[in-house]
């Protein structure tokens, strides 16, 4: 079916099985890679970017369920040249190891300052639990987050 | 000297193992350089001074050649060359590359840790069979990333592969401008003549190949390092914080398909039937094709795929392995009342009667994975292949692919990836032959096979399962012996044989981290007990250290328990390694060990020294009414020098994290011979709210350069244990501890 939604800000329209899920429109139709697979299951948060604002496992959301809203992918967030507050914090605490998970983590990290500007280490473990890093690097996001919220306090 | 040599005629050693096969090696080899690869097809205009550094009117490239798996190498071996070479990595005009899969790249450092001499022994005949093999490891051209290697294996080659060029590049400017060498110096990749002018390296490059390299290349004092050393952003930092890095699994060619694979469950276990009708008719799905152990589906797009790959209806042979979890701690338990193979440490008399008892250790199997699914994105023609994968073995990988397509090996281009971790998962190559065969089917047509989750756990070939018993003897507050006995299935053997080699011999794996531990007991036994028959396994974050550091440090606190003596001051008192001593001292200080603590928490304490690499961590634990909460944790590891600081940190705590949430959260069993969990629902590891604070220290008082991607996994484990006990006097000698106690 033809689904009509807004990525970054760019209206875009997709002809794809209507439980597609958003996922795998992002990758492998619109070529937004930045979008990770990781479990497929909602158990990784690999994949989360916005949805009208809310942080959501893409893997778990169908195509049919887009239509007409906002989504926010990694690539939208900011640019290399131009980084989202959240971006740098990541960049100066050089959070990544292998990165793979990265994408998602900031995207959570993100959604929660939104909404919490100042959050305590209890608000950040309850928003970043589902956000599964195999390299280990918890204790550098909670940094970047903490730094993150004091850029965007400013 | 003599046996090692001999051995290093026809065999190589690996994990202690005499492994034969694939690759020939005759003696004159042992000396010979390997061509460099990069002056195969160089470009029109490029001068490469050696296969690490290629400059050319474009710019200038440095070949960083192991794998990133994500512990940063790939930024230090730039840095490594940057630093003699001077030349800056924010430059615009250097690039930093992998390079292609060449036996120039041989790692040298690979095998050493597989040698039957301590790392801490700095004797004649260790150091010869070092040098032995590590020419040995040259003459088999085997590129190769594990065994935290890569560092020790770059640190000279690299830094004096940027120097050479770097002289040469400064002597082609003191040719031309008709001046002294020693008046020109070099900055930011060009030579600065005294009059200020600045001759930058392109411009240098075509006179300096026709200069004749130095014969000896003085390599700079640390302290005027530049680059190393200090903190500095990493190449890969900015492209991961934004999306923009490609990992292997994100990657296109124009005209590509899409495929997966369905294979049988039960590792290395046959297709008998199957009725693909169900697949071919989901929309998208466009073929079925037999693969080794199964069948791949060819679809329009990844998801397509995936739902192709559900709808097939597979009859699956029997594992050709023991299928019964509980059938394979039996057999381990078998082996640990028979004879060892090989006993490895015999210092002292052992007790005839020990005064405390033997105790069972168990360590299961576990994952390795990463988060990035395995994939692999090919390309095969009639005459050529290109395969974009993240490999640790990428000439091997290439063996495969050629064996498989019908190519030559010279045919196969082998594109290395950063990959979305591997902690050894990528040293396997089930995903690049399963790619060279749809990719051989598919002719002409580029495919991305990517693998499911699930996939990719029911086909990771686990840590090896392990056993121990432990007893020993104190007296007058001190412990006087202990005798550990190991048992557990051979993960050399194991993935050598994948790779294609016959093995021979006891395997240190089996032993690793306890059989040269640095404590000087008045009697010490370590034993290894072979295991056959087992499900296949593989090296995973520290290897062998991961099971049989646990048993080491356990037993040993339990014995220091038993003695009454404090578990810091008893070590202390033991440990016979200066630089271990070292971490001992600095993690008692960094915990103010010995101080109050409050009801119902402990502290513990552990030191491993795999890899070369000495680490002591202390863990400290506090029961809460939602169970047991690691606080905190402190590191002291001894690398003989922190190249890398941010890294070096956040590798440690990654380390840390690694071994603590394996040794709390997760195990890998099997039921029909079939390996279960199946998805990150268990077996995660650590989440955000259970990991607590860790606090590190790197230490520079050891001789040689160590890496540092395994060695702080080792001690995570026994130190939890112990701090466990310290605060609940429960002792915990199996992992996972969460079948046993509650974790906050
Ligand atoms: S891929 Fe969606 S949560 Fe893991
Ligand atoms: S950085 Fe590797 S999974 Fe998080």
């Amino acid at each position: 079916m033809k689904i009509g939604f807004t990525v970054n800000g760019t209206p875009q329209e997709v002809d794809v099985a209507a439980d597609m899920p958003l996922l795998w429109v992002l990758r492998d139709v619109l070529g937004l890679t930045g979008t990770k697979y990781g479990c497929g299951a909602a158990l990784c948060g690999a994949c989360t970017v916005h949805m009208d604002g809310e942080a959501v496992r893409s893997c778990q959301v169908w195509a049919e369920d887009v239509a007409g809203r906002e989504v926010l992918t990694i690539e939208g967030l900011g640019r290399p040249e131009a980084l989202h507050a959240v971006q740098e914090a990541w960049v100066e605490q050089q959070v990544a190891q292998c990165g793979y998970c990265q994408s998602g983590q900031i995207m959570q990290a993100a959604a929660l300052l939104a909404k919490t500007p100042a959050p305590s280490d209890a608000q950040i473990d309850a928003a970043m639990e589902g956000n599964l890093c195999r390299c280990g690097t918890y204790p550098r996001i909670r940094a970047a987050i903490h730094a993150a919220a004091a850029k965007l306090e400013g | 000297m003599s046996k090692a040599t001999r051995l290093t005629r026809r065999a190589v050693i690996v994990g202690s193992l005499a492994v034969t096969g694939g690759l020939a090696v005759g003696i004159y080899a042992l000396n010979r350089d390997w061509p460099n690869p990069l002056e195969e097809d160089l470009p029109e205009g490029a001068v490469s001074f050696n296969p690490w550094i290629l400059i050319s009117e474009a710019g200038i490239t440095l070949m960083a050649p192991h794998t990133d798996l994500g512990q940063g190498i790939r930024h230090l071996q730039a840095a490594l060359i940057a630093e003699e070479l001077d030349v800056d990595l924010d430059q615009p005009e250097v690039t930093v590359a992998p390079g292609p899969a060449a036996p120039a790249y041989a790692n040298r450092a690979l095998a050493a840790e597989g040698l039957p001499f301590m790392s801490q022994d700095q004797g004649t005949v260790a150091t010869i069979a070092r040098g032995a093999s590590a020419r040995l490891m040259g003459a088999l051209g085997l590129q190769g990333t594990g065994g935290s290697s890569s560092t020790p294996d770059s640190y000279v080659k690299l830094r004096e592969a940027g120097a050479m060029a770097r002289e040469m590049l400064k002597a082609a400017a003191a040719y031309r401008e008709n001046l002294a060498m020693a008046d020109l110096r070099t900055e930011r990749g060009a030579v600065i003549l005294p009059d200020g002018r600045a001759l930058p390296y392109a411009e240098l490059a075509q006179t300096a190949a026709r200069e004749l390299p130095p014969r000896e290349i003085p390599l700079r004092d640390p302290t005027q390092w530049r680059l190393l050393g200090r903190p500095m952003q990493r190449l890969d930092i900015l492209a991961k914080s934004t999306g923009t890095l490609d990992y292997g699994i994100d990657l296109t060619q124009d005209g590509m398909v899409h495929a997966t694979v369905k294979l049988n469950p039960r590792p290395g276990g046959d297709l008998l039937s199957h009725d693909d009708s169900a697949a071919l008719a989901v929309p998208g799905v466009s073929r079925v094709l037999p693969v080794s152990n199964g069948l791949a589906v060819v679809a329009d797009s990844t998801w397509t795929a995936f739902n192709g790959a559900e709808a097939l209806v597979c009859d699956w042979g029997p594992a050709p392995f023991l299928p019964e979890q509980a059938d394979h701690w039996a057999a381990l338990a078998t082996a640990l009342e028979g004879p060892p193979e090989k006993v490895w440490r015999d210092i002292g008399a052992q007790p005839d009667r020990p005064g405390v008892s033997p105790r069972e250790y168990r360590a299961p199997y576990l994952a390795h994975a990463p988060l990035e699914p395995l994939s692999a994105l090919i390309h095969v023609t009639e005459a050529r292949c290109d395969i974009w994968v993240s490999s640790q073995f990428p000439g091997l990988a290439e063996q495969k692919v050629a064996a498989i397509t019908g190519l030559p090996r010279e045919a196969v281009h082998l594109h290395n990836q950063y990959s979305g971790g591997s902690f050894g998962h990528r040293l396997e190559f089930e995903n690049i032959i399963r790619a060279a065969e749809i990719g051989t089917a598919l002719r002409g047509t580029p495919v991305k096979l990517t693998y499911t989750r699930e996939e990719d756990m029911a086909h990771d070939f686990p840590r090896q399962i392990a056993m121990a018993r432990a007893s020993g003897q104190v007296a007058d507050g001190q412990v006087t012996a202990l005798d550990l006995a190991i048992a557990a299935p051979s993960v050399t053997a194991s993935q050598m044989g994948r790779i294609g080699f016959a093995s021979a011999g006891a395997d240190s794996q089996t032993v690793a981290g306890a059989w040269s531990m640095p404590y000087a007991l008045p009697a010490l036994r370590v034993a290894g007990h072979a295991v056959a028959d087992l499900a296949p396994v593989s090296s995973w974050r520290s290897v062998g250290a991961s099971t049989a550091g646990f048993f080491a440090e356990s037993a040993l606190d339990e014995l220091i328990h038993e003695a009454g003596a404090d578990p810091l001051a008893e070590r202390l008192r033991l440990c016979d390694y200066a630089p271990a001593r070292a971490c001992l001292e600095a993690v008692g200080d960094m915990s103010d060990w010995g101080s109050p603590l409050p009801e119902g928490a402990g502290r513990g304490v552990a030191m491993v020294l795999s890899f070369g690499t000495p680490v002591a961590e202390v863990v400290e634990v506090h029961q809460t009414d939602a169970g047991l909460r690691i606080a905190k944790v402190w590191v002291a590891a001894d690398v003989g020098r922190v190249l890398d600081p941010v890294n070096f940190e956040n590798l440690v705590q990654g380390g840390v994290i690694w071994g603590l949430g394996h040794a709390v959260n997760c195990e890998v069993t099997y039921a029909d011979g079939i390996a279960e969990p199946t998805n990150y629902y268990a077996h995660a590891g650590l989440r955000m709210p259970q990991a607590p604070e860790i606090f590190v220290r790197g230490l520079e008082t050891g001789a040689e350069v160590r890496g540092i991607g395994e060695p702080p996994v080792p001690p995570a484990a026994p130190a939890l244990a112990n701090a466990i006990f310290a605060a609940t006097g429960q002792r915990l000698r199996e992992m996972p501890f969460a079948n046993f106690i509650d974790f906050a």
